[in-house]
Formats: C-alpha cells, structure tokens, sequence
C-alpha cells in the first residue's frame, strides 16, 4: 500500500547547533550529526559524554564486557580515551628505551675493527629503516580495514602513521648517507635497496599531497588508502633487495634462521633503539590521531 | 555482459509475440534512508514506497538533497544508512543537471552510442523515432556542440526513453525546456507511467499533468516549509494526489 | 564494454591533436637533451636508452589527467559507471584508448628517435619491445592517477603519486635496453618488465575503479 501524500509533517525543532533539515510526508527525520537519534523530548535531555560523542556509537554507560574490549576501539570515543591513557607510557618508554640503547650503542659497544666509530651510527640507522618498512605495512593495513569494513577509526590511523613514517625514512636516508660516505667513499649510489627506500620516502609524500588536496575527508580518506595499498609492492622489494640484486649496501645482519655476526652488546644496543623507536612512534601516531579526530569532529558541525 | 536487444523503441524485441504476458508488478521501496554529505544530515529515516505506474515529485528549495536523493537511488551516492528496494542498476535510467552527452559525437551518434552502453541495440528506424519523438530530427547530424541547451536536454530526455528501464531517476528535466519541450516531456513521462513505469522526479515547479497517482515530497528545512495546512502546490495542479 | 571502447575510440578519433600532443613532446624532449649535453657520440649512445624512456615517461604521463576529465564535465562519466559494466568496463575501455592513442604512436617514433642517439640495431628493437611492454603498464598506472586526482585543481598531484609506482618499469625498461646497447643479454630484465606489467594489470584496473567511483560520488 503506497503512502499517502501531502499530510502536515510533524516538527522537529533543533538545537542552535544542528542543521534543520527534514523529509516529507512519507515519514523521516532531521538532525546533525552531534544529536542523538533518540526522540526530541530525550534529545535535549542527554547531554553529551564526550567531545566525539557520535549517536552511531553504542552508550557509554556500560562497562565494555571482556570479550568486545579491542573491538569496541573501533569507537572514537573510547579510542580516544585508551589512546589518553596510553599515550604517556608509551612515550616514557620511548625515552627510557631510547637513553638505554643510545648509552649501550655509543659508550658500552666495542669499536668495530673495520669501520672505527662511524658504524654507531647503526643504531640510528637500521632502526629507523625497519620503523619505515614497518609502519608503511602498519598503515597500508589500516587501509584495507578502513576500504573493507568501513571503520571509522580506521583511515585515522593511517593518515596518523603516514607522517611518522616518513620522518623515519628521512632518518634512514640521512643517516644511511652519512654512513655511506666514510664506509664507501659516496654519499649516494643508485642500488636497490636505496632506491628503494628513496621510492618509500616519495610515496609517504604522494599520499600526504592526495589526501590534502581532496577536501571531501571521506573520498579523501578512501582515495589515500587506495593509494597506499598499490604502493604496498615496494615494502618488500626493499626488504628483498639485497638478496635479490647485487647491491653495494650489506646484507641483513639480523637474521631468523641464523646466528647474528655482531657482537651481544651491538646487538643488544641495536634492539634496544628498535624498542624505543617502535614506542616513539605509537606514541606520536596515537597522539596525532587524537587530534585528527577532534579535527574531524569540529569541522562536521555547522 | 549484458543482455542485448534488438528491437523497437518499446524494448518489444522483434521475435517477441504480439501480446506479451504482464511484466511484473515492480515497486520501489525505500526504508530509512539517511545521507550526510560534508558532516550533515541532508535527510534522515526517510521511507516511502512507489509502484508501477506511479511517481514522486521531489520539492524542495536548493541544497536540500533532491540530488543526492536521487543519486543514492541510483547507486551513486554510498547507501550507508536505510535500504533500498527495487533500483538496481539494471532497472534505472538517471537523468542528471548534466546531460551525459559527448559534445564532439552527433545527436544520434550520442543516442545509438548510448543507449548500446545501457546493453540495448535499438534499431536505425528505432533510432530516428527517438529523435523524433523529442523533436530532434531535423538536428540528428548536429553535433552536440552545437545544439542548444534545450536541444540537448531534448536529446537526454530521448537517451532516458529509449533506455526503457523501468524506473526513471530525473533532476530537473524540464531545465532549460521551453513550453514545446515540457509538453515533449510530459507526453513522455505519462506514456511511461502508463505502461507501467516509475519515476522519481526532482522539479521546482509544478508538473500539470492529468495523471491519476503521484506522491509528492518535499525535502528542506523546516523554517522554508509552507504551513502545512495550505497545500504546498496549487490547486489547479492535478499532480498531486489527495488521499 | 565494447561499445564503451568504440564510443571512447570514437571521441579519440575526433580529436587528433589529443594523440598529436604527447607524441610530439616525447620527440622534442629527446631532441632535447643532445642540445643541452653536447654531440659527443659516445655520450649520446651511453645516455639514449635512459632519454627515450623518461622522455616517453613524461609523455604518457602528462596526458593523463585528460583522460577522465571531459567526460566527467559532461556528465557521460557517471553514465557509464552506471551501465551494466561498471567502473571497471570504463577504466579498460579508457585505459586501452589512451594506450593506442599516445603509447602506440610512441612504440612506433622510439626508433626514429634512437638514431639520434646512434643506437645499435639490437638495441633500437630491444628498445621498442621494451617500450611496447612497458607502455600498458604506464597507461594503467596513469589511469590510477587519474582517477584519484580526477576533478582536483593543478595537474602535478597527478604526477607526484604516479611517477614513484612507475619507476620499476623505468629501471627495467631502460635496463634492458641499455643491457642491449652493451651486448649483454636483455631477456632477464625484459622478464622483469613484463612481471611489472603483470601485476600492474591484475591489481590496478580495480583500484582504479574504485577510485572512480569515490571521484563519482
């Protein structure tokens, strides 16, 4: 049975804030995304949780049973606050971890017998590197989940990663270049793996073009994972490329199958910088995703 | 790949029998669709139901989503909020601000190219009926360019019907029309709902036609909206239905 | 998706200047570089094969950006992402256009141009099998970054998302062209170029669907 046509609508009146649009006869509703989808008499009663409050989410008054807790992360809100709590840790760690391996690496290791006191720079170095490889795959994985299950949360956290990212291949290259120039007497050569990582530094930017240049957030945030996700093909050229070229850089020295061929106090320096460098960057890339979403959620209201 | 016919302006392909069993009864049915566009509800919860051989005029002041409602209807816009029935994309023809022509092909190479993209192949006699049914004839070896705005809403209008989908996605058909033009249309629009056709029409004006089921709705915000103990359409327009 | 093809060759067919463009760029930037490095020989015949390779880069790249942009001024685009097809008939419709239009004719001016260079005959044919492979992978990538940039103001975005994915196929294009100027063998990096242009070819048709549908909306 169709529905029938011109009747009167029933008023919703909105708060200062919100948007004032509403459907016709056939039946429907107005409101901003800030209001909750209660009924109008409950919607001036509740007052908002949370800055990010959005009326999507599940409340709040509940506590989060055991089971659902990483999933309910998927919330804005919630992440909001476990990334507040966490954040701190994190960046203590950072700095705890980081002060350890910088003492260990520069004070306690032994000098290397062929490169003298240059190959400190390792600790810098091969850290950064992984941290480079690493994130890109952390974010082209939140691409995917953001592209897939159209999570809120999910395109935040690339776009947090992305930035770190790149300042950790910066790193890399830098010091890589200045490792280069007393070890091999260049500060560039065109291997592979260079290249390589010199692509990953242009890609970590292309995507930060893309998804300034778009200013609708949700093409924005779709198109850069798009993007990132066809770039992914490069994470592992760069690790396999010193096995699969000829290339003046040296191979892995840390290895799964086998025993390192450093000394346990290089190595011991060189995890220690991996720790503090992994906690750096959680720290930062939580923290830049909170402001991502207070950025978010001011430019949604009118 | 999609099924091709060869035939008639009306679909009826040429081994088909004369009287053809009914099609079936389609409706489209629409249940609390919501869209946001740029941090805002446009609408929200909207549920309407339309059946064969009835359609919905869309009112409402500008930026209240008349285009977005149709375009989420067509597939567009994302449907992340509500469900949609009955307009799948084999079933709908869309009719955009935008005509949808090339500007460098002629009238009929536009209609024969695009109705082939749709998966009809309409036959060259099928062809020149379209164009003269909208009063393109004369101009079919024009090429878009330089037809006029009219002529080329003309030309789109002949794309949509000669698509023969059954649900018609139309925004602002009659833009740039002159009175020759929406009488075409009309004719147009009634034939389709007569044969059994649904429409969604987006319009700022009243449409007057004699027909006997519409539905109108009216999108915008609330401080625009006529009291709704006066009828939001003239009198004189038998457009809209009284229940 | 045919008759999307035929609409697109169509419209290609009516504007020669479009196909003109590129390929009369591709020339004039290898003509370039011998002006500005200077005749010798030897330099030239070392340099080519990198030359043409980025000069035809450039020139398919720079093309691009029109690929998506009249028809969707027009309103045709979300026609035919709508037709039974889908986003994905238009990208491989537009994708093979843009290839016969601007890649082809580049296949066939590259050893026009290699004699400039004073390239070996083995290398002038390594070079245009190369470029024949190493085209289609550089229209699909281009079709990438149109369709992300589609509708976006300036035109460089394009080519700062794109040229980092294009490399591979640069360095084992202009590698094996190069590998045959010195007499060594081509096959292995031709092989890798072709494994480029596989992957390009199974991984980017739908992202850049996807990406035109986002640019729809």
């Amino acid at each position: 049975m169709s529905m029938t046509g011109i009747a009167p609508l029933a008023t919703t009146s909105t708060d200062a804030v919100g948007d004032m649009t509403r459907s016709g006869a056939p039946h429907g509703r107005s409101g901003d995304l800030a209001d909750a989808p209660a009924s109008h008499a409950r919607q001036a009663a509740r007052p908002r949780a949370h800055l990010l409050d959005h009326p999507l989410d599940p409340p709040l008054d509940q506590p989060l049973a055991r089971p659902r807790r990483w999933r309910a992360l998927a919330s804005p809100v919630v992440f909001d606050r476990w990334a507040a709590r966490v954040v701190p840790w994190f960046a203590g760690a950072a700095a705890l971890l980081g002060a350890a391996g910088l003492w260990i690496g520069f004070v306690v290791a032994p000098t290397d017998h062929q490169q003298g006191e240059v190959y400190r720079l390792i600790y810098l170095h091969v850290p950064a590197a992984w941290m480079s490889m690493f994130l890109y795959l952390v974010a082209a994985l939140h691409a995917a989940l953001g592209l897939i299950y159209r999570t809120r949360l999910s395109p935040v956290m690339a776009r947090a990663l992305v930035p770190t990212g790149a300042v950790f291949t910066a790193i890399a290259l830098w010091t890589g270049a200045a490792w280069g120039k007393p070890t091999w007497g260049t500060w560039w050569v065109w291997d592979a793996r260079l290249t390589s990582e010199l692509l990953l530094l242009f890609l970590y930017l292309g995507y930060l073009a893309l998804v300034s240049a778009i200013d609708d957030v949700r093409r924005a945030d779709r198109a850069g994972a798009l993007l990132l996700l066809v770039g992914v093909v490069n994470v592992p050229v760069i690790y396999f490329s010193v096995k699969w070229w000829n290339t003046l850089h040296q191979g892995a020295s840390i290895r799964f199958d086998a025993a390192p061929s450093m000394a346990s106090s290089m190595l011991a320096g060189m995890l220690l910088m991996a720790l503090a460098c992994w906690a750096y960057a959680i720290a930062v890339s939580l923290a830049r995703a909170r402001c991502l979403l207070r950025e978010r959620h001011l430019e949604a209201l009118p | 790949m999609a099924h091709r016919e060869r035939g008639d302006l009306d679909g009826r392909a040429a081994t088909d029998a004369p009287d053809a069993p009914d099609a079936p009864r389609r409706a489209l049915r629409v249940e609390r669709l919501g869209c946001a566009r740029g941090g805002r509800w446009l609408f929200r919860d909207l549920s309407f139901e339309l059946h064969a051989g009835q359609a919905l005029a869309l009112r409402g002041p500008n930026g209240s989503g008349k285009s977005s409602l149709l375009r989420q209807l067509a597939g567009l816009l994302p449907r992340e909020h509500g469900v949609v029935e009955g307009a799948a994309p084999a079933d709908l023809a869309y009719l955009a601000h935008q005509n949808g022509l090339s500007l460098d092909l002629s009238a009929r190479e536009n209609l024969a190219l695009a109705t082939r993209i749709g998966g009809r192949d309409l036959s060259p006699a099928a062809l020149e009926a379209a164009l003269e049914e909208v009063g393109l004839r004369q101009a079919a070896a024009t090429p878009a360019r330089r037809l006029s705005q009219g002529q080329r809403r003309r030309l789109a209008l002949a794309r949509v019907r000669a698509s023969a989908r059954p649900l018609w996605l139309l925004d602002e058909p009659t833009a740039a029309l002159d009175g020759d033009g929406e009488q075409v249309f009309a004719r147009l629009l009634t034939a389709h709902l007569e044969a059994g056709g649904l429409a969604v029409v987006a319009t700022h004006q009243a449409l007057a036609l004699p027909l006997p089921r519409c539905i109108a709705l009216t999108l915008g915000p609330a401080s625009s909206r006529p009291d709704p103990g006066i009828a939001p359409a003239p009198a004189a327009s038998p457009m809209e239905f009284a229940p | 998706m045919l008759a999307l093809l035929h609409r697109d060759l169509l419209l290609a067919a009516r504007r020669p200047a479009d196909a003109l463009g590129p390929l009369v760029f591709f020339a004039l930037v290898a003509c370039l570089f011998p002006l500005a490095i200077g005749p010798d020989p030897a330099l030239l015949a070392v340099l080519g094969p990198g030359v043409i390779w980025v000069a035809a880069l450039l020139a398919m790249l720079l093309s691009q950006y029109r690929l998506f942009e009249a028809d969707l001024a027009d309103g045709s685009l979300e026609q035919a992402v709508l037709a039974p097809g889908g986003a994905l008939a238009v990208v491989a419709a537009k994708t093979l256009t843009h290839w016969l239009s601007t890649g082809a004719p580049l296949v066939v001016a590259a050893p026009l141009l290699a004699l400039q260079y004073d390239l070996a005959p083995t290398a002038t044919g390594v070079l245009a099998l190369a470029l024949l492979i190493g085209t289609p992978a550089l229209s699909l990538l281009g079709a990438f970054g149109a369709a992300l940039t589609l509708g976006l103001r300036g035109h460089v975005l394009l080519a700062l998302i794109v040229l980092p994915l294009c490399v591979p196929t640069l360095i084992f294009g202009s590698g094996a062209t190069t590998a045959a100027q010195q007499g060594l063998a081509a096959g292995p990096q031709l092989s890798l170029l072709g494994a480029a242009l596989l992957v390009s070819l199974v991984t980017l048709p739908w992202a850049t669907a996807a990406a035109l549908r986002l640019a729809v909306e």
